[in-house]
Parts: structure tokens; C-alpha cells; sequence
């Protein structure tokens, strides 16, 4: 049986903690008797036999739900949506969850006779995804079923003539999402919960919704009062998306809701340590630890990334669900929840983030220095549940070589927000206010995001706002081993080593503040009391 | 007296090329030169500057082009504050046109005021040469003392420091520059290059050109960034930044090649290299003007766009009467910039004659140390 969480208190006796770094990771000894680390549970159990479970998911749905057959029928207008190359991370073995559920899905379609079906990935401001990725998420027999005859979309947030304004909820805000996805008899949306901010409605209303309805809970306010994503009973993100997943129920939209989770199993057996506490290492762990670090440490960044960006996880699934979205939901964030929550008692002084090669935005790309803000702020500071790991006025220490890159392909708007915005400020509301619609609606932006693999220009203000509460709530963030002028135009401040940063932080924090180490990936939810 | 003086000199010129040192240039005691007639005087310099064609030159790097229009050995220097006998001070409008070598009739250009485009360069009683500066029987600046014609001087208004006075004659070219593109309404502008001549640009600019409304400055080093900034930019890049922030002030697009589909209406390219050169095209919209302010030499430039986009790319060199600042000076212009902008403060460093390969490899790794102007100091030269 799997393991919970634990954690550690570290002692003098505590083995050094394997710590991310980009492509790579450090051993780092933390300071005795004020530290400790934070584990994730080992991975659950997978579901013996996946495919029947769908089978009998598509069946037997939750909520006010009928089974799927009962909902299809000849001449219908079926669509299928499906999460975008973001998720899961990293990306998994095939066959894909997407792929297994969207089979089954097209085989009680065909056995019902439906022959209009269109698959949408469900993009919102996200690049499109290329051929080979597209073939790796929903398989190659579906693929080759439906992209040559034009039936595999990718949502255009920017398609006026490919949007449909529903409304707007209660709180003035716009619903404007997919037109074929809104005008089909039948919107099954296909997800995959790697955390549980992911699915409910928000797999809906935001991943097939325009900039014109997105805006309305990807800002400043919102992101702030959102505590934490992780905890939809306290995310604004979350209420919005709601607001808008009714409304767009009560206009007709009939969606069918398919939610799948994972097991944290996230790296191949070769880099099982990653897995492990440290203490229980093997010889051959450490041996694998010593070839890796010393390989990457002679490879060149770019063939680094391209070791990282190479791996696909063993995450094998431990749940499927399907029918009314909210009833769906709650029974998969119970599994995501039993996965990846770790009782952690009360908050600390520092915490310390060692962060990976990969983000939700940076599949088959480079992780820019946006994005080690966005991960270590916006992912790894909002991976709580009740209170945030570290104490308000507190210290966030983030691990990452932080280069001055960029992928000009996929993040163009980046460059610009890294050259232009944050080089006046870097403070959010001054961002959203001086800049986000020249952004928003910059010509050129929207056709490399229609037309090419680029991300929407105002993805990066998304990625900074991600960031909002945890700017607000830290007295200061470092960076350890960042390339030092990347480190200051975030407006943080570079370190050489982790005792240096521990040293730059009792400025702030005084001499003997406790730390937190949370050791992730795997990806856990520290329950924070 | 002492000067430094430059002599034809293959090997010294090749040698530079490879070095890196000013070979061509030696101090040495010389003889005064001679007044080459009765409008002429003699001028003792205060503070002389050196310049991008100055260094050009001791290093070995300038066009073939000049050979024939200056005449060896001459002492360089022609950013110059200068006393004259009777305690004036002086700066020097360098350019050696008609009226000045005695040549009558003057050719048109002349005839029109437009001195900067004299056809006679090689005519009348003086030995070629374009400028005080490049012409052997004037002298130049780097020396204790210099003869100059009547016509050439313009008395330094009170209360005026030697510094801002020796700013006089780069922002005359500034202003030339700043002046030879169309006037239009609601301009985004592009000034690559923040060395002297960039700076006294964008300050040309932000004082005579109200139709510039966005202007974007190019720099290289954080002490160029915050000069250009103070003196009226209203973006400063980096180098390697320019396109893509030229693309976001005007909203085009850049496509595959790294060319802009629109751009700045105005672009000032006051570096002169092949980079420079490619990015001003890129950068620059259909039918804009770019105007070389930093003297080029040969380079390779892909001039596909110019053509297809129907860019016009005007020279700027020296000074004269300005249609578009109805027919005023570039030197009464300039008085006014140097003094309205503060120009004084981009004199970094001033050298005696004796420490001039220092002067010289300060004056060209200027930006890299966070200075701008690198002057001589001949107000201690023994003089005689």
C-alpha cells in the first residue's frame, strides 16, 4: 500500500535533500533543528483495468447524468473536447488517458450511428500543439480518423466567426466560448486532473472560452483572492469559472463531463531517486543520482532540455468519473486530494522551492524566466490548502539556472513583457493596467497565435498574475544559481547557494527562522493548518 | 610647438589595422603653421574633441574615399573651443569650403550657403582637405595652436564653460542630422547608437522635432541608457531589442527574416556599421527616411528592403543653413541644444597631448567605460 506524506524534521543525522534545478538538481543539507521537508504521498495504486473502468464510467455517470449511448443518436452534432499538451506533467506513456476515453466515447458513437463529430482541443490562450503532440495525447487511430478531414480542431480564442457570446452571469461577466462546442446536441469534455485545480467547469469555460471572457477571472484581483487554486472553496478563479459553467449549462449547453486522475509515479524507473526519500536511497539510486547530475553538468543546455523534455511518465490512471460536471468533480478532487495532500502543521519562516525543468507551459520548450516565476509563485507557493507554507512577510527560495531564454516560436509576447513591461515594473496591477490590452490586442500576437504555435500575447501577464498573491504575501524571493540579470529584471534577488540565500533572507526574516522544503515534484498539496 | 600630427605612412596605417594603436599619429614639436592670408588669425585651443572620424583615422579604418580630399601631414582635431589673440573664445565651424580657400567664384553649393556640399575641396590657396582638421596648412585642434579663417568663428557666449563649447560642433552635425528628415505629425522615431553623436541626436530631436512623438533610443551600455533616457528618449533598448520594440511602438509585425512589415517613420542610425546599417532598413517603414549620421565606410547591407519598401537613406554631414528651421544655422541651432540640454555633462574625460594613446583608447572603448566625449586638454599646452 502507498505511502501518505510525510515530514521530515531534519536533524543532524538528515542525508542532504535532492533539490530541482532546472534541468538538473543539487543535494543540499538544510539546517538542523529549524528545518524540514515536506514529501509527497507515494503513487496510488493505478486502476487494474482502465479501459473497462471508462467503459462502466460512460455508463453509469454521476449527478442528474443519463449514460453516454442514451445521449447519442443518429444525425446529432457531437463534439469532444479534450485537455491541451499542459497536462499531465511531464507528458505520460501512451496510451494517453485522452486517448483510452475518447475511444471508448467514439465507439458507443459509432454504435449509435452519430457521424458528425468534430474533437476541439480545448486550447483557450495556449499554443497550438503540433502534429506529433496531437497524435501522442488522443492516439493515432483517432487521429488519423479525423485531422485529414478537417474534424481535429484547436480552439481559436481569436475566430469571431468561431465564438458565441452566451451571456453574461450575475456578476457582469462575459461567457463567450467555442461556437461548434456551444451549437453541438452533445459537449463531452475529456480532462485530465493532475492537480485539483484542473476540470468542473472551468474545463469548459475557460479552456474553449475568448480573451473577451478569460479576462474575467485571469486577473490581478482574482488571482489574488484565490487561496489557494488548489482549494476551490477559496479560489475566485474557481467561483467565476463556476458562475460561468452554470450559465453556460442554462443556455443550453449540454455538457458531458469525463474526469480522469493520475498516480504521482512521474519519472521512469532510471530516475527512480527522484521518487525516493533520500534516506532510502539504494546504492544503485545513488549511482544513478551521480551518472545523471555528472552527464547533465557536461551536456549543453540545449541537449540538456532536450534529455528532460524527452521524458514521458509512467503515470498510470487511479479514476475515472463522468456525467453532471459538479458531481464529477468533487468525487475527482476527492482522488486528487487522496494522492497528493500532506497535513503540514502551521506555516514557516522560509520555504525553499527547487524547481523542475517543466511547466504547464514549457512542454517541448524553454523554461523562460516568466515561467520560473510563474511556477515557483504561481505553482509550487499555491500547492496549500488553508494557509499558504510559508508566513506572510516570509521568504520564498527558488532553485532554478533562470536563463535569459526564450522559444521565439512559442512565446513571442514573452520576450516583449520581459524586455518592455517588466523592465518598468513588476508590480501587477501596474502591469494589468499599463499594458495587458496593447498586449491583448496586438496584432501580430493574434496571428502568430492563430496560425502558428504561439501562446496568446497576454499569456505572460496570466503568468505573472499567477504570481500575485504570493508577490503580495512574500517579504522577499531569491533566486538560487539564476543567471543573476534575469533574477533582478523579475525583481527578485540571485543567490549562489542556498546558504547564501539563507543568509540574504535573515535580513528579513531574522537568524533563527524555521524552513520549509517542499520536495517537488511529485507534485503534493501541503494541507496546511 | 607640439602637436599631434598624422603623416602618410602606409606601414603605420597598415599596422594600426592590426594593432589597434594609433601608429599614424606622433607627438612632435612643429612649426606654427603659416596665416594663409589676411581674414585668417591664429587660435590657441582650450579643449579639443576627438571623434569617430578622428579615431577612424589613427586607426587605420577610414575610406579611401577622403584620400584625395585631405592633405598629409595634418594635425587632426576639429571639435574645437579655442581662444583667439585678442582672449574671444571661439568654437570652430570646421568645414573648408569656398569663401574660405579663396576660391571666386564660389561653386553653387557655396553660392547657395550650403558649405557642408562645397565642390572646391581641392581648389584655391589652401591644400585639400575638408575640414580644419584634415588639411595640412590649417592645423588642427590637437596642438597648441591653429589658424583659422574669420568665417569659421563663433564667439562662445558668456558664462559658457569650455565644455559645453566644445559640444558645439557634434551637435551641429546632431542637428543637421535631426533636421534632414521630413518634418511629419505623430512620428515614432528610432536613434541607434548613443555614443556622442546619438546622444546630441536624440537631444536634437526632442528640442527641434515636435513631430517626433515616440522616440526610441539604442544603446549598448546602462550609462548610454540613462543619458539618452535624460536627454528626451522615450524608450531605451538594448541592441539586440530593437526590432521587437520598434515592432510594439508601432504595431507591425516582424516577419521570418527579422524585417518589420511597418516601422518608424524616422531612423537615425548614428553607428555607421553593416549591423547598424541592416537594423535601421529593418526597422524603418515603407517610405521612411533613414539618415546616416555616424560616418559608415564600406559595409554590406542588403538593400533588398530599401528598395521594396521604397526607404529613402540620406546622408548628414556637417552643418548649414536648415530649410526646416527656416534657414537658420546648424550652429546657431546647436548653440541653443547645447545649452538647453546640458550638453556639457557628456564630456567624460580630458587628456593632456602627452597621454594621447590613452586619450585615443579611451575615446574608442568610451561607452564600455561609461564615458561619452574624450577631449584634450590644451589649456596647460606650453604654447609659443
Amino acid at each position: 500500500m502507498a505511502r501518505p506524506g510525510f515530514v521530515l524534521e531534519v536533524d543532524r543525522s538528515t542525508p542532504p535533500i535532492l533539490t530541482w534545478h532546472g534541468e538538473g538538481f543539487r543535494l543540499e543539507r538544510l539546517p538542523a533543528g529549524r528545518s524540514r521537508v515536506i514529501y509527497a504521498p507515494e503513487p496510488l495504486k493505478p486502476l487494474d483495468d482502465p479501459d473497462e473502468e471508462i467503459r462502466q464510467a460512460l455508463l453509469h455517470p454521476m449527478g442528474d447524468s443519463a449514460p453516454l449511448p442514451d445521449l447519442l443518436f443518429a444525425g446529432m452534432r457531437l463534439t469532444i473536447a479534450f485537455d491541451d499538451i499542459s497536462l499531465p506533467l511531464p507528458p505520460m506513456r501512451r496510451p494517453d488517458n485522452r486517448q483510452r476515453v475518447m475511444e471508448a466515447v467514439l465507439e458507443m458513437a459509432a454504435a449509435a450511428g452519430v457521424d458528425d463529430v468534430v474533437l476541439i482541443c480545448a486550447l483557450a490562450l495556449h499554443r497550438r500543439m503540433t502534429e506529433a503532440e496531437l497524435r501522442h495525447a488522443v492516439g493515432d487511430r483517432v487521429y488519423d480518423a479525423f485531422a485529414p478531414s478537417g474534424r481535429l480542431l484547436q480552439h481559436d480564442a481569436e475566430d469571431p466567426a468561431g465564438l458565441v457570446h452566451l451571456g453574461q452571469t450575475d456578476q457582469g461577466e462575459d461567457v463567450e466560448i467555442n461556437r461548434r462546442a456551444a451549437e453541438s446536441d452533445l459537449l463531452v469534455y475529456v480532462n485530465i486532473n493532475l492537480v485539483a485545480m484542473d476540470g468542473g467547469h472551468k474545463s469548459v469555460a475557460t479552456g474553449l472560452a475568448s480573451y473577451r471572457s478569460l479576462r474575467h477571472h485571469h486577473n490581478v484581483r482574482t488571482m489574488r483572492h484565490s487561496r489557494s487554486f488548489m482549494d476551490q472553496e477559496r479560489s475566485e478563479l474557481h467561483s467565476s469559472n463556476w458562475r460561468m459553467g452554470r450559465l453556460i449549462a442554462a443556455s443550453g449547453v449540454k455538457v458531458f463531463q469525463i474526469e480522469t486522475t493520475l498516480n504521482n509515479d512521474a519519472f521512469p524507473e532510471q530516475m527512480g531517486f527522484l521518487q525516493k526519500r533520500e534516506w532510502e536511497w539504494t546504492a544503485r539510486d545513488r549511482g544513478a543520482y551521480l551518472a545523471t547530475t555528472k552527464s547533465l553538468s557536461l551536456a549543453p543546455p540545449r541537449v540538456a532540455r532536450s534529455i528532460f523534455q524527452s521524458i514521458k511518465a509512467p503515470h498510470a490512471m487511479t479514476s475515472v468519473y463522468a456525467g453532471e460536471v459538479e458531481a464529477v468533480h468533487r468525487a475527482t478532487t476527492d482522488m486528487v486530494y487522496r494522492q497528493q495532500l500532506v497535513a503540514v502543521d502551521g506555516q514557516t519562516d522560509i520555504a525553499v522551492f527547487g524547481l523542475p525543468h517543466l511547466c504547464p507551459y514549457n512542454v517541448n520548450s524553454i523554461m523562460n524566466p516568466i515561467l520560473v516565476m510563474c511556477m515557483g509563485l504561481g505553482y509550487l507557493f499555491n500547492l496549500y490548502r488553508g494557509q499558504p507554507v510559508v508566513r506572510r512577510g516570509g521568504v520564498a527560495i527558488l532553485s532554478h539556472p533562470t536563463p535569459w531564454a526564450f522559444h521565439p516560436v512559442h512565446h513571442p509576447s514573452y520576450i516583449d513583457f520581459f524586455e518592455e513591461v517588466l523592465a518598468d515594473t513588476t508590480d501587477p496591477v501596474e502591469i494589468e493596467k499599463n499594458y495587458e490590452a496593447r498586449f491583448a490586442n496586438d496584432e501580430w500576437y493574434r496571428h502568430l497565435y492563430r496560425t502558428s504555435h504561439a501562446y496568446h500575447g497576454v499569456h505572460p501577464f496570466y503568468m505573472w498574475y499567477w504570481g500575485a498573491h504570493a508577490l503580495e504575501h512574500l517579504g522577499r524571493v531569491i533566486i538560487v544559481g539564476g543567471e543573476p540579470r534575469s533574477v533582478r529584471r523579475l525583481g527578485f534577488s540571485p543567490a549562489s547557494t542556498l546558504a547564501d540565500a539563507l543568509e540574504m533572507a535573515s535580513d528579513v526574516v531574522g537568524r533563527d527562522a524555521t524552513i520549509t522544503h517542499l520536495h517537488c515534484p511529485p507534485i503534493m498539496i501541503a494541507d496546511v493548518s | 610647438m607640439r602637436a599631434l600630427r598624422v603623416e602618410r605612412s602606409l606601414t603605420r596605417f597598415a599596422a594600426a589595422r592590426i594593432s589597434a594603436q594609433p601608429h599614424p599619429l606622433r607627438l612632435a614639436d612643429v612649426d606654427p603653421p603659416d596665416l594663409p592670408g589676411a581674414d585668417w588669425q591664429v587660435v590657441r585651443p582650450l579643449l579639443s574633441g576627438i571623434c569617430g572620424s578622428d579615431l577612424a583615422t589613427v586607426s587605420g579604418r577610414s575610406s579611401r574615399w577622403f584620400e584625395p580630399i585631405v592633405s598629409f601631414p595634418f594635425v587632426p582635431g576639429h571639435e574645437v573651443v579655442a581662444d583667439t589673440d585678442d582672449g574671444t573664445r571661439v568654437v570652430i565651424e570646421p568645414v573648408l569650403h569656398c569663401r574660405i580657400r579663396g576660391v571666386d567664384p564660389v561653386c553653387p553649393a557655396c553660392a547657395a550657403g550650403r558649405t557642408n556640399h562645397c565642390e572646391r575641396l581641392v581648389a584655391g590657396h589652401l591644400s585639400p582637405g575638408l575640414q580644419t582638421g584634415y588639411c595640412r596648412d590649417t592645423g588642427g585642434g590637437w596642438s597648441a595652436l591653429l589658424v583659422a579663417h574669420q568665417a569659421q568663428l563663433h564667439p562662445v557666449p558668456e558664462g559658457w564653460t569650455d565644455e559645453a563649447a566644445v559640444m558645439v560642433e557634434p551637435t551641429a552635425c546632431a542637428v543637421h542630422a535631426a533636421l534632414a528628415a521630413p518634418i511629419g505629425h505623430g512620428v515614432t522615431a528610432v536613434v541607434i547608437g548613443a555614443g556622442t553623436i546619438g546622444l546630441c541626436t536624440i537631444a536634437a530631436v526632442a528640442h527641434l522635432r515636435p513631430d517626433v512623438t515616440e522616440l526610441i533610443a539604442v544603446a549598448k551600455h546602462p550609462e548610454q541608457r540613462r543619458l539618452a533616457r535624460e536627454l528626451g528618449a522615450t524608450h531605451v533598448v538594448d541592441p539586440d531589442e530593437i526590432r521587437r520594440a520598434v515592432r510594439r511602438a508601432t504595431g507591425s509585425w516582424i516577419l521570418d527574416q527579422g524585417q518589420l512589415t511597418g516601422g518608424a517613420g524616422v531612423v537615425w542610425d548614428c553607428v555607421g556599421s553593416a549591423g547598424s546599417i541592416a537594423d535601421a532598413l529593418a526597422v524603418a517603414a515603407p517610405g521612411a527616411t533613414v539618415v546616416l549620421a555616424g560616418m559608415p565606410g564600406h559595409v554590406g547591407v542588403d538593400l533588398t528592403g530599401l528598395w521594396q519598401r521604397e526607404i529613402r537613406l540620406a546622408g548628414a554631414y556637417a552643418y548649414g543653413p536648415e530649410p526646416a528651421a527656416g534657414g537658420r544655422h546648424s550652429f546657431e541651432l546647436a548653440m541653443e541644444v547645447v545649452g538647453r540640454a546640458g550638453l556639457d555633462r557628456l564630456v567624460s574625460a580630458r587628456y593632456p597631448l602627452d597621454r594621447y594613446s590613452e586619450a585615443i583608447d579611451h575615446a574608442a572603448h568610451a561607452g564600455g567605460r561609461g564615458a561619452t566625449k574624450v577631449v584634450f586638454d590644451l589649456r596647460n599646452e606650453r604654447r609659443r
